[in-house]
C-alpha cells in the first residue's frame, strides 16, 4: 500500500494566524466601545471606512500580483492594521484622508514589502504618520469627550462631518473639537503654567485627561486579555512602560510642576494602546527575548522624549517606527545562548 | 524509598505538552510476531558505513549466523534474524525519508528456526575486561534502538575518558509509541542487567534512569526489579514534557548539566543509553545472542489492532500491519517512529530495521496534511518552545534565502530536529524541512569544498610534478650537448666560452632546483 509523505512534524497545533489575528482584534473592541462612547459615532464611521479601504487594497494588490486574494484577505491582518490606524484617528476626520492612510499602510508600508511578515514597520503607525505628517491639523482636531458636557455626535452628524465636511454642531467646530491632555499640558507648559494650574482644568480627570483615561484603562484590559492568551509575551509591554515610567518619575521627582507624573504618561494618549497593541506587532518588533527587552524599553525613552521635546504632541507612532528601523540589529547582538553554550560565551 | 523522595529535577526551557496517544498500545502485552514469508536486511541499518556482506544468493544461513560484517570501525555486524536461505542481495527500497533503495540482502525463512552456534555467555561480566565485553557488542551488531541506531561498542568506548554517570533513557517522550514501556512492563529486570553491564562497560558508578510520569506500570515494575539492592542504580521519574527524551534534555532534567553546543554526553562525564539497547545488551552478554529482533509498536487509528511485536528485523512493515488486523478503511498515512520526529513513509513494502520502534498508521484526523503555510509572522512561539534555545524563525529565514552562513551563525546544528517549533506555529511552515535542507546543503557544499580542495592540491602536485620532470630533462640535454661541445671544442680551448657556458650551468642547475622545490603547496584545511 503506497501513502502520502510529508515532513515531520507529523503533528501541528491549534493554533494559526487568523486567530492571533482575530484574538488581537477582539481585545480591542472594549477600547474601541469606549472612544465611541466619549467620541461619538465618527469612530465607528471610520472603522467602517479603514476596514472597506484595507480589504479592498489587499484584494487589489493580490489581484495585480497574480495571486488569489482570499487567503491574505481572511489572515485578517491586514484588518488589524486597518482597526489599529481607526483607533488612532480623530474621529471626524475627512473621509479621503483616511482612504489615504489606509491605502499607504496596506500598500505601501505592507505589501511593498511582500506582505504579512516581510514589512518593515507597523503599517498602521506608518499610515498614521503619513496623515500626521501631510494633514497636522486635521489629524490634531478631536472632539472633545462627551463627559466634558460636550456634544454626542450621532452617526447622522458623523457621516455628515466626515463626508461632506459639515460641522456637527450649528455653531461650527470649535464647539465641539478640543485639545487632547497631551496637547493642552504642551501648550499651558509653554505659556509657563504650573502643572497644578494646569490640572484644575475641567480636562483632567484622576489618572489622565477625563474620557481618555478610561478609554487607556479598556485598552489596558485588552492588554492584559492577550497577555493570559499568550497571544503577545509580557517583555515588550512592561519593559516599554517600565522605561516610560522611569524616565517620567525621575524628572517629575526633580520638578513635579513641570513635568507631569508618570500616571499621567501612562493614561494619556497611545500609550497603553502602544504598548499593548503597537509596540507587540511581532513583524515589525525584535524577536529575540532580551531584543526584546531592550526595543521595549527603547521605545518608552523615546516616547518620554519626543513628547517632552519633540514637536508632537503624542509620541508612540514615531517612537515605534523609529524602533522599527533598529529591531533587526538589536536581534543580531541578542541571540540567546544555545543549549549546551559556555556560561562565560553569552548571558541568556 | 530513596528515590520516592523526589529527587531534584530540572526543568529544560520549551518543549510541549501534547496529547500522548498511548493508550492505543499501552495495555497490550508484546506478543512474538509471526515468521514472515521473508526477510529483507538493509546493509546499512545503523549510522556509519555499510556492513560487508558475507554470504551470497543460494547461501543457507542459520540463526543468528554473521551474514554481513561491520566495514569499519563507525559500522555493525548483521546476523541471519533466522535460518533459511539468501536468495538475493540487490537494492531495494527501504525505510528511509529519501525514499531510495539501499543494498540489502534478502532471506527465505525455512522455518526451522535453527541456531547457529552461539559465543558462550559471559555471566562473570563483572570480572570481564570491558574491551572484551565491547568486543561482544560489537559481534552482536548492537546499535542504539531508541532511534539513533549508532553502534553502542563505539559509544561506550570512553578509553581515556572518565565517565561517572550512566543515564538510561527509559523517557519515551514522543507521542504513540510504547516499545519500551512494554519492555519495562514486562522485562525491567533484564534493562536493569544490561545497565549494570554497561555501567561496568564505561565505569560509571551510578545509573540514573530517567522515565516519564506517564508510564506508572513501568516505573513500578522497574522500582520491584530493583527490590531494594539498588547498587547505585536511582529510578528518576520526570514530567511528561516532549522531548524529555531527547539525549542532551533528559541528562539536564536528571542532572541540571547541559551537554556542551555541539559536544556529547562524555565530554560531562556521562553516557546515555536506551531501555531496549540496554536489553539487547544484557541478552548478548548473558546468553550470546546477537540483535536480531526487537519490540516495535504498531499503533494509530489507522490499524485495527494497535499492539507491541517482538518482531525480527527485516520483517516487512505490510507484514506487521497484517499482523495487527490491517487497515482500517480511514488510515492515511504510515508514519515511521514517533509523529513528531519520525518520518512519513511512501509505502509499506519496506523492511523494519533495528531502529524502528514504531510504525503509526495514522487517519487523516491524526496525522493533517498541513494547510498550506503563511508567511512568518514571527511571532515568537517558536522560541518559547524550541529545547535548544534556538531562534527558529531566524533560522527559517536564513534557510529559505540560502544564506547559510547566518543559520550557522544561528546554531543551526544545535537543532535536534524534535518539531516543537513547527509544532506551534501558527503560519504552519514547515520549519524543520527548512532546517534539514540547510544542513544538507551546508554538508553537501562542505563536501564539495573538500573535493574541491583535494582536486586543487593534486593538480598543483601534478603541475610542480611535470615542470620539475620538464626541468630535468632540460638539465639532461644540456649536459649532454655541452658534453658533445666539449669534445669538439676541446682542441680549439676558449676559456672565455668555458667560463660563459659554466655559469650558464650554474644558473640552470639553480633555476631547476627553484623549480623543484617549489612543488609543494602550503597545506591549508584539515584533511
Ligand atoms: S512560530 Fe512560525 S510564524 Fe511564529 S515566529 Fe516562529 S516561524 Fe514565525
Ligand atoms: S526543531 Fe530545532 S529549532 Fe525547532 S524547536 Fe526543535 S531544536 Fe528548536
Amino acid at each position: 500500500m503506497e501513502f502520502p509523505v510529508a515532513s515531520s512534524p507529523h503533528l501541528s497545533g491549534q493554533n494559526n494566524v487568523q486567530r492571533v489575528m482575530a484574538q488581537v482584534m477582539l481585545a480591542l473592541v472594549p477600547g474601541i466601545a469606549a472612544l465611541w462612547w466619549y467620541f461619538g459615532w465618527g469612530v465607528i464611521v471610520n472603522l467602517g471606512l479603514t476596514s472597506l479601504t484595507a480589504v479592498v487594497c489587499e484584494w487589489l494588490v493580490m489581484r495585480l500580483r497574480g495571486r488569489d486574494p482570499r487567503p491574505v484577505i481572511t489572515d485578517l491582518s491586514g484588518l488589524l492594521t486597518a482597526w489599529l490606524l481607526a483607533v488612532a484617528l480623530p474621529p471626524l476626520l475627512p473621509w479621503w484622508q483616511t482612504v489615504i492612510g489606509t491605502a499607504f499602510a496596506i500598500i505601501i508600508a505592507k505589501q511593498l514589502f511582500g506582505g504579512l511578515g516581510y514589512n518593515p514597520f507597523n503599517p498602521a503607525m506608518a499610515g498614521y504618520a503619513l496623515l500626521l505628517v501631510s494633514f497636522p491639523a486635521d489629524m490634531t482636531r478631536w472632539l472633545e469627550p462627551s463627559v466634558l458636557g460636550g456634544h454626542a455626535v450621532s452617526l447622522n452628524e458623523a457621516w455628515q462631518a466626515i463626508f461632506s465636511g459639515i460641522p456637527p454642531h450649528p455653531q461650527g467646530w470649535d464647539a465641539v473639537t478640543g485639545a487632547t491632555p497631551l496637547d493642552h499640558l504642551r501648550t499651558e507648559l509653554s505659556r509657563d503654567h504650573m502643572i497644578s494650574e494646569i490640572q484644575r482644568d475641567p480636562l483632567w480627570g484622576n489618572l489622565g485627561g477625563k474620557g481618555w483615561e478610561w478609554i487607556s484603562s479598556w485598552y489596558l484590559l485588552g492588554g492584559l486579555f492577550l497577555l493570559w492568551r499568550g497571544v503577545i509575551g509580557w517583555r515588550i509591554p512592561v519593559s516599554m512602560l517600565g522605561s516610560l515610567l522611569a524616565v517620567a518619575g525621575i524628572f517629575w521627582l526633580i520638578d513635579p510642576e513641570i513635568h507631569p507624573s508618570p500616571v499621567f504618561h501612562l493614561f494619556s494618549g497611545a500609550t497603553l494602546l502602544g504598548a499593548f497593541f503597537i509596540a507587540t506587532d511581532p513583524v515589525t518588533a525584535s524577536t529575540t527575548p532580551r531584543g526584546q527587552l531592550i526595543y521595549g524599553a527603547l521605545i518608552g525613552v523615546l516616547v518620554y522624549v519626543i513628547r517632552t521635546w519633540g514637536g508632537y504632541p503624542d509620541a508612540v507612532a514615531f517612537s515605534v517606527l523609529l524602533m522599527n528601523m533598529a529591531a533587526p540589529t538589536i536581534d543580531h547582538y541578542t541571540q540567546p545562548r544555545v543549549f549546551g553554550a559556555r556560561e562565560d560565551a553569552d548571558g541568556r | 524509598m530513596a528515590a520516592d523522595l523526589a529527587p531534584p529535577v530540572w526543568d529544560f526551557h520549551g518543549g510541549l505538552h501534547i496529547p500522548d496517544c498511548k493508550a492505543l498500545s499501552a495495555d497490550r502485552p508484546i506478543i512474538e510476531a509471526t515468521l514472515p514469508s521473508r526477510l529483507q536486511l538493509a546493509l546499512q541499518q545503523h549510522i556509519g558505513k555499510p556492513a560487508e556482506a558475507l554470504v551470497k544468493p543460494g547461501d543457507p544461513v542459520l540463526k543468528g549466523q554473521l551474514i554481513a560484517r561491520a566495514s569499519d570501525y563507525v559500522s555493525a555486524n548483521l546476523h541471519a534474524p533466522t535460518s533459511g536461505r539468501v536468495v538475493e542481495i540487490a537494492e531495494m527500497p527501504i525505510a528511509h525519508p529519501s525514499g531510495l533503495s539501499a543494498p540489502c540482502i534478502v532471506i527465505e525463512p525455512d522455518g526451522e528456526e535453527r541456531w547457529a552456534e552461539l559465543p558462550a555467555p559471559i555471566t562473570n561480566w563483572a570480572e570481564t575486561d570491558p574491551a572484551e565485553l565491547r568486543e561482544r557488542l560489537r559481534w552482536a551488531g548492537i546499535v542504539g534502538l531508541g532511534g539513533a541506531v549508532f553502534p553502542t561498542s563505539v559509544k561506550t568506548n570512553v578509553t581515556g575518558r572518565q565517565v561517572d554517570t550512566l543515564i538510561i533513557n527509559a523517557a519515551e517522550c514522543e507521542p504513540y509509541i510504547t516499545c519500551d514501556d512494554r519492555l519495562l512492563r514486562e522485562q525491567a529486570g533484564e534493562v536493569l542487567e544490561g545497565a549494570r553491564i554497561l555501567r561496568h562497560i564505561v565505569g560509571a558508578s551510578r545509573i540514573l534512569v530517567g522515565i516519564e510520569d506517564n508510564k506508572p506500570e513501568a516505573i513500578a515494575s522497574l522500582r520491584e526489579a530493583l527490590s531494594g539492592d539498588d547498587d547505585g542504580i536511582e529510578i528518576r521519574v520526570v514530567p511528561t514534557k516532549y522531548p524529555s527524551g531527547g539525549e542532551k534534555q533528559l541528562i539536564y532534567l536528571l542532572t541540571g548539566v547541559e551537554v556542551p553546543s555541539q559536544g556529547l554526553p562524555l565530554d560531562i562525564g556521562m553516557v546515555c543509553q536506551n531501555v531496549a539497547t540496554a536489553a539487547s545488551v544484557a541478552d548478548a552478554v548473558l546468553r550470546g545472542r546477537p540483535l536480531i529482533s526487537r519490540i516495535v509498536t504498531i499503533t494509530g487509528q489507522g490499524v485495527s489492532r494497535p499492539g507491541n511485536l517482538r518482531a525480527l528485523i527485516g520483517t516487512p512493515v505490510s507484514e506487521l500491519i497484517a499482523q495487527c488486523g490491517g487497515y482500517t478503511p480511514q488510515v492515511h498515512k504510515l508514519i515511521m517512529g514517533g509523529p513528531m520526529m519520525g518520518f512519513a513513509l511512501h509505502s509499506d513494502a519496506v523492511p523494519m530495521a533495528k531502529g524502528s520502534n514504531c510504525f503509526i498508521a495514522a487517519t487523516a484526523e491524526e496525522a493533517p496534511d498541513p494547510p498550506p503555510a503563511k508567511p512568518c509572522i514571527r511571532c515568537g512561539e517558536c522560541v518559547k518552545v524550541c529545547p535548544a534555545y534556538l531562534l527558529p524563525q531566524q533560522l527559517y529565514w536564513y534557510a529559505r534565502a540560502r544564506n547559510f552562513d547566518q543559520t550557522q551563525d544561528h546554531n543551526l546544528f544545535d537543532c535536534i530536529e524534535c518539531g516543537c517549533c513547527a509544532y506551534v506555529c501558527p503560519s504552519h511552515i514547515p520549519l524543520v524541512h527548512y532546517y534539514r535542507f540547510a544542513k544538507t546543503e551546508i554538508w553537501a557544499s562542505e563536501r564539495e569544498r573538500q573535493k574541491a580542495e583535494h582536486a586543487r592540491r593534486r593538480h598543483e602536485f601534478r603541475e610542480a610534478r611535470l615542470k620539475r620532470l620538464e626541468a630535468e630533462r632540460k638539465a639532461r640535454l644540456r649536459k649532454k650537448k655541452e658534453a658533445l661541445e666539449k669534445k669538439s671544442t676541446s682542441a680549439a680551448d676558449d676559456p672565455k666560452k668555458a667560463a660563459i657556458e659554466a655559469a650558464m650551468k650554474r644558473v640552470a642547475a639553480k633555476k631547476a632546483a627553484q623549480q623543484g622545490n617549489a612543488a609543494p603547496p602550503p597545506r591549508e584545511g584539515d584533511d
